[in-house]
């Protein structure tokens, strides 16, 4: 049995070496948050934190992965979904299918931490991430929520159904 | 009232195995495949409507959600009625084997053609106020009272004169046995308190933590997983392959061949599935289309632009004798590629099949073709067969066809009694789509000594999606969905010009590229032709583009109001300033699709060396009615990604029969750094119900490209621009 640290815990699993870590997190481990879109580390879908570092998890080999190495998942980003980005996420309603959403909430999330009022041309960058719905104005928009702390300046007054209005 | 089919007592047996069975690395199903509503728990109190003791109300929704929130939009028109607690809605699918055992209780399941909303509002909408009239009517039954006394909201119903209040938990049961009422009086719009609001969708949470589950992500008791290749021709076939060749992978169970065109690896994971099926060796019988190729489709393209025969999709006056007799003629010969859907979730089904029974989970826009498809691939009769629908990771059309679905049950079939989830890898989708027709137009205007237009031709030539995927809607060689935007009259997607003489006709010619609805269909290209052509008119007769197609549009005045809306607000009149010492140029487009009118104008700047900026698109539409106006904009938005996809960069060839394309790396779409500011303005005028998921892709590229000729003198005729050089001499 080989051994990774997910989300703050030590998993054992059963893989070849040459096995990419995203399907040893969607297979052997069942965390099915990571997704698969295109495995040749183009759309961004697969994004996970590796020590920090956005990584496109389809086209690392989980042998590469050591056991002291974090690895953090969506499912680990926060216990509840609190987490700033996510937070934001929700307050500008930004996903709409939503399969791209995990990979984007990652590298926005690393983002953040790196440059925590990242330019236009930061976002440009550091989003390179796939979303075929549409949702890039709304990713930017929430992006500068989070860094200015607040969701009103989006303007997109969305009633939630707790009464309150982003 | 509360029918317990069989299916949903063969799912909660099913369910209760599975728990008992218990799964080491979790279980997972979607939300909508629990069995929430078995009759012990819950209240249903018509088709539409289940309210629970504690006032929970879960909303039962016929049409799939796959990123366009109709999931939440549909909500807030049986909410709105139904007079219940926004706060404690939820939403569940009914599934296909449910409505035909309840003989089509929830109507159409079928979601395209942004027809979602607009065509299921008004029974919806009954649906929550024929409930909210039971619910009424139980607690004046309790109170024996004259319903006429009691008014209800926000899920509490007030005997008016004593003051007196019941929650809808607790007289569900008793309104659940009540005969559904018949007469019915619908709010007017302007009443609405939920509905036409900015609420927040109701899926975005699970959305933002992974715990939202597609299809790709089922997990069942011992389920297996399937990888599979079609024969990369079209219409190509197996020939042979040699199994045991990988027989002693890792993980591998079998390997089955799927139709007589495909081949699927069976294993324990999909990743031990996806690289034995690599290792497969596998030798094909191209069949006759080894040598198809994009070049030779061109020239039979080319060919149908001249040919004598053409099937006539709008027709006013003699255009053909207008143009002969006319002192001047423009002409100009535009074409659009074939493109992928590219869903981020690539096609996935899960089957389970034994000799009584065919269950299949799958996001699918249309569970009741989904379902007839599993009794035809299954054998079985569709009453021994259900359909589990989940929430799609983008459809866009792609997901209105049930070709992966058939092959999920073949795969199924061959494991009896195991459930085999099959999911294709990118470069199977790539090259397995359902692409978006491939065209050429010749546009040809007639002009009078002053400039103006006597007569236009637009001939059409190329694929009709009908032909392929319901033959029987072509009628004498005439598709009616080429002409889609183009027609004389029509709430659907009527031409908002009138022409002194127009004759839009289209010569069909079918190549071996499956094609399929690819979200805005053709309204895509026919908006280009149109669009593109009239300003190259104005161009030619040296008038402002705006204030020629304001000429043309007098007799059209919804379309000519949303072209009016984006021009007052881009400011139309005032050029746009300068953004980084590039100057900024305009282009226009409107069009009517999908029962909406919408137009668009597009800033864009073009550097010497050719590079294209887009800065800024504004939009405008009008719906008839805004259900979700913060929804409503973020669609627009899409369809600008969707649509700059196409016009920047999409573009599926061919070559000795099969798709060049793979992935993503040769199949670039638009990212975070090519899009514009989009700005929307929603302008819905009443007194009809219009689609928005699609109609505002189809202005994208014409008000990019005419933006462009603005900026260059160049006009590009042919998509993908990334061919095309826009460097300036």
């Amino acid at each position: 049995m080989a051994k990774i640290n997910v989300n703050g815990a030590t998993r054992q699993f059963k893989a070849e070496p040459d096995t990419p870590l995203l399907w040893v997190l969607r297979e052997q481990l069942g965390m099915t948050g990571t997704k698969y879109g295109c495995g040749i580390a183009v759309c961004g879908a697969c994004t996970v934190h590796i020590n920090g570092v956005p990584t496109r998890s389809c086209v690392r080999p989980i042998s590469s992965v050591g056991p002291r190495e974090k690895v953090v998942t969506i499912e680990g980003l926060s216990p509840n979904g609190s987490h700033p980005v996510q937070k934001a996420w929700v307050a500008l309603d930004v996903p709409q299918c939503g399969y791209c959403q995990s990979g984007m909430v990652m590298a926005a999330a690393a983002l953040l931490k790196t440059k925590p009022n990242p330019s236009d041309a930061d976002i440009d960058a550091a989003m390179s991430n796939i979303c075929r719905c549409g949702t890039y104005n709304r990713i930017r928009a929430a992006i500068k929520a989070v860094a200015q702390g607040s969701t009103r300046s989006a303007g997109l007054d969305i009633q939630h159904t707790n009464g309150s209005v982003a | 009232m509360k029918l317990l089919n069989p299916s949903n007592v063969d799912r909660r047996h099913f369910l209760k195995l599975s728990a008992a069975t218990g799964l080491a690395i979790g279980f997972h199903l979607p939300q909508n495949a629990l069995a929430q509503t078995t009759p012990a728990d819950v209240n249903e109190i018509n088709v539409w409507v289940v309210v629970k003791p504690d006032d929970t109300v879960v909303i039962r929704i016929a049409r799939s959600e796959m990123g366009q929130g109709s999931l939440t939009g549909l909500a807030q028109l049986v909410a709105e009625e139904l007079e219940c607690n926004w706060a404690k809605v939820s939403t569940e699918y009914p599934t296909p084997g449910q409505s035909l055992a309840r003989n089509r209780a929830w109507g159409n399941f079928s979601t395209g053609g942004s027809r979602g909303i607009r065509e299921s509002q008004e029974y919806v909408r009954k649906g929550g106020a024929t409930a909210r009239m039971m619910l009424v009517q139980a607690a004046a039954n309790e109170w024996k009272v004259p319903a006429a006394e009691c008014s209800a909201a926000n899920s509490i119903i007030t005997h008016t004169p004593t003051g007196r209040t019941l929650s809808y938990g607790k007289v569900a049961t008793a309104a659940g046995q009540l005969a559904v009422p018949t007469a019915v009086t619908l709010k007017d719009p302007k009443d609405w308190k939920v509905a036409g609001k900015r609420l927040a969708r109701l899926d975005t949470v699970d959305k933002v933590t992974g715990k939202q589950i597609y299809g790709a992500d089922l997990q069942m008791p011992g389920m297996l997983n399937a990888a599979i290749k079609d024969c990369p021709v079209f219409g190509g076939k197996v020939k042979s392959f040699n199994a045991s060749a990988i027989a002693k992978r890792p993980g591998v169970k079998k390997v089955v061949q799927v139709g007589d065109s495909a081949v699927a690896v069976v294993a324990d994971t999909w990743w031990r599935a996806k690289t034995a099926l690599d290792a497969l060796p596998i030798e094909w019988d191209e069949g006759p289309n080894a040598k198809a190729s994009s070049a030779a489709t061109a020239v039979i393209l080319k060919a149908g632009l001249d040919a004598p025969e053409a099937a006539v999709g709008n027709s006013q006056g003699d255009a053909k004798a207008a143009l002969a007799s006319a002192g001047r003629k423009i002409e100009a010969v535009y074409s659009y590629p074939h493109q992928n859907h590219a869903t981020m979730e690539p096609m996935n089904a899960t089957a389970r099949w034994t000799p009584e029974k065919c269950e299949v989970w799958t996001p699918t826009q249309n569970g009741e073709s989904a379902l007839a498809a599993t009794s035809e691939a299954s054998g079985l009769p569709a009453r021994q067969c259900e359909v589990y629908k989940i929430h799609l990771g983008g459809g866009f059309g792609r997901r209105s066809m049930t070709d992966w679905i058939r092959q999920s049950v073949e795969i199924a079939k061959q494991m009896p009694g195991t459930p085999v989830k099959l999911m294709w890898t990118r470069e199977e989708d790539m090259q397995h789509g359902r692409y978006h027709p491939v065209t050429h137009c010749k546009m040809q205007a007639g002009l009078d000594a002053q400039g103006n237009i006597t007569a236009v031709h637009m001939r059409l030539s190329g694929q009709s999606i009908l032909a392929a995927v319901n033959p029987q809607g072509v009628q004498n060689g005439r598709d009616p969905v080429v002409f889609q935007g183009l027609l004389a009259t029509g709430l659907e997607g009527s031409l908002g010009y009138t022409f002194p003489t127009l004759l839009v006709d289209h010569a069909m010619r079918n190549p071996s590229v499956p094609p399929g609805f690819w979200r805005g269909v053709n309204l895509n290209q026919n908006a280009i032709y149109m669009e593109c052509f009239i300003d190259e008119i104005a161009s030619a007769t040296q008038q402002d583009p705006l204030a020629l197609r304001r000429k043309l549009m007098t007799q059209h005045p919804k379309h000519l109001a949303v072209l009016n809306a984006v021009a007052q607000k881009v400011g139309w009149d005032t050029p746009p300033p300068d953004v980084g010492g590039q100057k900024v140029f305009r282009g226009l487009a409107q069009i009517m699709g999908f029962g909406s009118y919408v137009a668009a104008c597009a800033e864009v700047s073009v550097s010497k060396d050719g590079e294209l900026k887009i800065h800024r698109i504004v939009a405008s539409t009008d719906p008839g009615y805004a259900v979700n106006p913060q929804q409503i904009e973020a669609q627009v938005e899409g369809s600008f990604v969707y649509g700059l996809s196409a016009a920047l960069f999409g573009e599926c060839t061919v070559k000795n029969g099969r798709i060049e394309q793979s992935n993503f790396n040769d199949y670039p779409v638009v990212l975070m750094r090519h899009m514009p500011k989009v700005e929307t303005v929603l302008v819905p005028s009443g007194g009809f119900w219009g689609g928005v998921g699609e109609p505002t892709i189809a202005v994208a590229a014409p008000a990019v490209l005419n933006a462009i000729f603005a900026a260059t003198g160049k006009r590009i005729r042919d998509l993908p621009l990334k061919h095309h050089n826009l460097k300036q001499a």
